[in-house]
């Protein structure tokens, strides 16, 4: 078509990503070097609470906000550079843990804790996803055609229920005295706590992800698997291809664009891995990156939210995420010249 | 022979009986309020059984909406800041007040006070800087609450301090009468925060040193955080994930013998419908750090909004009044340890009152740093109870977090 149509088609959406995405990065990528400060004044100020018998009265020095003429707290905006970033990263401690050779105390560093466990998350989660949704896909496409829309329907639902419910669900099924902890101790014969050491916490949460996941993968390979051409099949079964065979030189090959789609899917989506944390309370364990912007957002008691700090976690998850997925796209963007050619 | 007497003598009857119905059904509409409210008025709260009580009370006098919501914390400060303000009464506590306070968007209550305050207590009247910010209606605190029945049954004595609990957890233990000896609100974030803040101030440790800089990497911190560890022993090991209400239902459901949960917390151990020992929970005082009770005392109250006509505010103030009486605390007694007159301490509030007594300072909240102390409390101490760090480095780290927070504010 030529460029005018093109364009037409293309502009509305190409509009809506630079209002929607592209216009709010650029400002939180501004807002990473500001800090915004209210203006802070030292008084003298008595506070009197109540007790049964009557009240109790301090006097204290405090640095209270100041207020301006239009009835609000003054507040100034101060180009920082990369301070906020230092805060993020918490460079010299990182130096530290170095010098004294310390896995551990880099692993006590908020950001390189969460950077870990995100980028296991996502390395761990990913071949389990696209293993169990060929394996789920190749089973549908096997099934008896009349049984095959009720297997559809019934492997699509982990995927249909919200993340935040399902997080909550895992977390009821075994924290404490939960159905499926009883269980395991009654079988093992010991006592179980799975919330009371990062590494369980983590194994709940992978399988939790790879168990929402599979079936997004499922439905996508099996789509493709219809589309998969019968005659090479048919003489690979001729020329006497095992299953395996069949599997690995004459499916797998016409599937891998699909495999590489859902890489790239999974791999943005399970990096901004945060309803599992929030649905276990496992903070104390386990953080990952886009909890830690979430935290750094969440306000105090006096109302404070670190927004600078919270802009610069988010720039470094984003620069994270296109960091991996620069291999995967360099192999698309060779496959596609190669086409070319 | 007289049917047309009879027939009027009915309706004369009939007509006092309606009129007497009709006069009975309105009076009980404005039995609760002594005035009648002509003016919209909403307000934002928590949502627990105290407020419920309080905003159904406010609802008597009419055309009173309330919005009572978990996260009222987070929605007030921008409500009320809007021009003019979303909500013109707020439920507030200590701590959330704060925020108020600082952007001034709530307004003094003196003249509001002399005028229809009459039935207030002078401990009801939060005072900053000589003028009534806020008027209190409860007090909350952490105490001790213990299995009586255990106790009884293996001849403990009511533990006063830490120390007292952790001889009882252990002796306990060989028992198995329980899960666990111990429970513990001690959920990574505001919960675990909060239990350094009640065992730091019940040995008497101060927050902050000149000008906002952190103090609390010294003898008393490491203390504190020491009692914590020796306590977590004897804990749930999934303590670190454990909030309140988890808690209480482990007591509830007979699985712990002791705990320091909130006085709010004292009536649900006795209610028929979800716990399993009723009866058999006794409240005592918060155990005593070396100088007072590890426990912070809190309040409940009412904030007015500054955003709002002088009109409003009157009928927002009396409806208040009406809403903090003494009928709503008498058909409501035990949903809370009420400052207002007509309460009678039950069984429930005996601890929360001995907590008081024993001398519990207040929640700090009217020293700026302490919101960003809190959340670094609340991130960092898990990392101590866990093994990952000692003592001293759990500190130093926490006041290295809270320094990064306080100078991105403007605090140092």
């Amino acid at each position: 078509m030529n460029q005018k149509t093109f364009l037409a088609f293309i502009g509305p959406s190409v509009l809506m990503m630079v209002l929607f995405i592209a216009l709010p990065l650029a400002t939180v990528l501004k807002q990473s070097f500001y800090v915004t400060q209210p203006v802070y004044q030292t008084l003298e100020v008595e506070t009197c609470t109540p007790t049964f018998t009557g009240q109790v009265c301090l006097k204290e020095i405090k640095t209270i906000p100041t207020i301006g003429d239009n009835g609000k707290v003054i507040k100034q905006t101060s180009f920082v550079g990369f301070v906020n970033y230092q805060n993020v990263l918490e460079l010299p401690r990182v130096i530290k843990a170095f010098a004294n050779n310390s896995w551990r105390q880099f692993m006590v560093i908020d950001f390189w804790k969460a950077l870990r466990f995100t980028l296991s998350f996502t390395l761990v989660t990913l071949p389990l996803v696209l293993f169990f949704g060929l394996i789920i896909a190749l089973c549908i496409n096997n099934v008896a055609k009349s049984i095959r829309g009720p297997v559809i329907f019934v492997s699509l639902l982990p995927m249909i229920i919200t993340p935040v419910i399902g997080a909550l669900s895992i977390r009821w099924l075994f924290i404490g005295d939960g159905i499926l902890t009883s269980f395991l101790e009654w079988w093992l014969v010991r006592d179980i706590s799975m919330f009371a050491q990062a590494w369980t916490i983590e194994l709940m949460m992978m399988f939790y992800r790879v168990w929402h996941v599979a079936p997004f993968a499922a439905i996508v390979f099996y789509a493709g698997l219809q589309t998969v051409n019968q005659d090479t099949v048919e003489s690979a079964i001729i020329d006497g291809a095992s299953r395996w065979q069949k599997l690995r030189y004459v499916i797998l090959p016409h599937l891998m664009p699909l495999i590489v789609f859902v890489t790239l899917i999974h791999l943005m989506d399970a990096y901004r891995v945060f309803e599992e944390v929030v649905g276990f309370s496992s903070q104390a364990h386990v953080i990952s990156l886009q909890w830690l912007t979430y935290d750094f957002l969440t306000s105090d008691l006096m109302g404070n939210r670190s927004i600078g700090r919270a802009s610069a976690s988010s720039m470094l998850t984003m620069i994270g995420i296109v960091l991996l997925l620069i291999p995967v796209l360099r192999g698309v963007w060779t496959d596609y010249k190669g086409k070319r050619l | 022979m007289c049917p047309i007497r009879q027939e009027s003598n009915l309706m004369t009857i009939k007509k006092i009986a309606t009129t007497i119905a009709i006069s009975l059904i309105s009076s009980s509409v404005w039995a609760g309020c002594a005035f009648e409210n002509n003016i919209e008025l909403k307000s934002l709260s928590n949502s627990f059984d105290a407020m419920k009580a309080v905003t159904e009370s406010m609802a008597e006098c009419g055309n009173v909406t309330s919005v009572l919501d978990v996260d009222f914390k987070d929605k007030q400060p921008e409500a009320f800041a809007a021009n003019p303000s979303l909500y013109q009464i707020g439920g507030v506590s200590n701590g959330t007040m704060v925020p108020l306070l600082n952007a001034g968007t709530i307004r003094p209550l003196d003249d509001l006070v002399a005028k229809y305050g009459s039935q207030l207590k002078p401990s009801q009247l939060i005072k900053v800087n000589g003028e009534i910010m806020a008027i209190a209606m409860m007090v909350n605190n952490q105490h001790l609450m213990y299995r009586k029945d255990i106790f009884k049954d293996l001849g403990i004595v009511e533990p006063t301090t830490h120390a007292e609990m952790v001889a009882a957890a252990k002796f306990m233990q060989s028992y198995n009468l329980v899960d666990y000896p111990i429970g513990g609100t001690y959920k990574a974030g505001w919960n675990l925060g909060e239990e350094f803040i009640n065992n730091y101030l019940g040995n008497g440790g101060a927050f902050f040193g000149e000008g906002n800089a952190p103090s609390i990497n010294n003898a008393t911190g490491i203390a504190t955080l020491n009692t914590m560890k020796d306590l977590t022993a004897y804990m749930d090991p999934e303590y670190l994930v454990s909030d309140s209400t988890y808690v209480q239902q482990q007591f509830q459901q007979g699985k712990i013998a002791m705990a320091t949960l909130w006085a709010t917390r004292a009536g649900a151990m006795d209610n028929a419908e979800e716990s399993e020992v009723v009866g058999l929970v006794t409240m005592a005082s918060a155990p005593m750090g070396t100088t007072r009770p590890a426990s912070t005392n809190w309040w409940d109250g009412i904030v007015f909004a500054t955003n709002m006509t002088d009109e409003q505010a009157d009928a927002a103030f009396r409806v208040a009044m009406e809403g903090i009486d003494t009928e709503m605390v008498l058909a409501n007694n035990d949903d809370a340890v009420w400052l207002i007159d007509g309460y009678v301490a039950g069984s429930a509030a005996a601890g929360a009152i001995a907590t008081a007594d024993n001398g519990a300072a207040p929640y700090p909240s009217s020293s700026p740093g302490m919101g960003a102390m809190h959340t670094a409390l609340g991130n960092g101490i898990a990392a101590f109870l866990t093994g990952e760090k000692d003592a001293a480095t759990a500190l130093a780290d926490i006041e290295a977090a809270y320094t990064i927070s306080a100078t991105e504010s403007g605090l140092m």
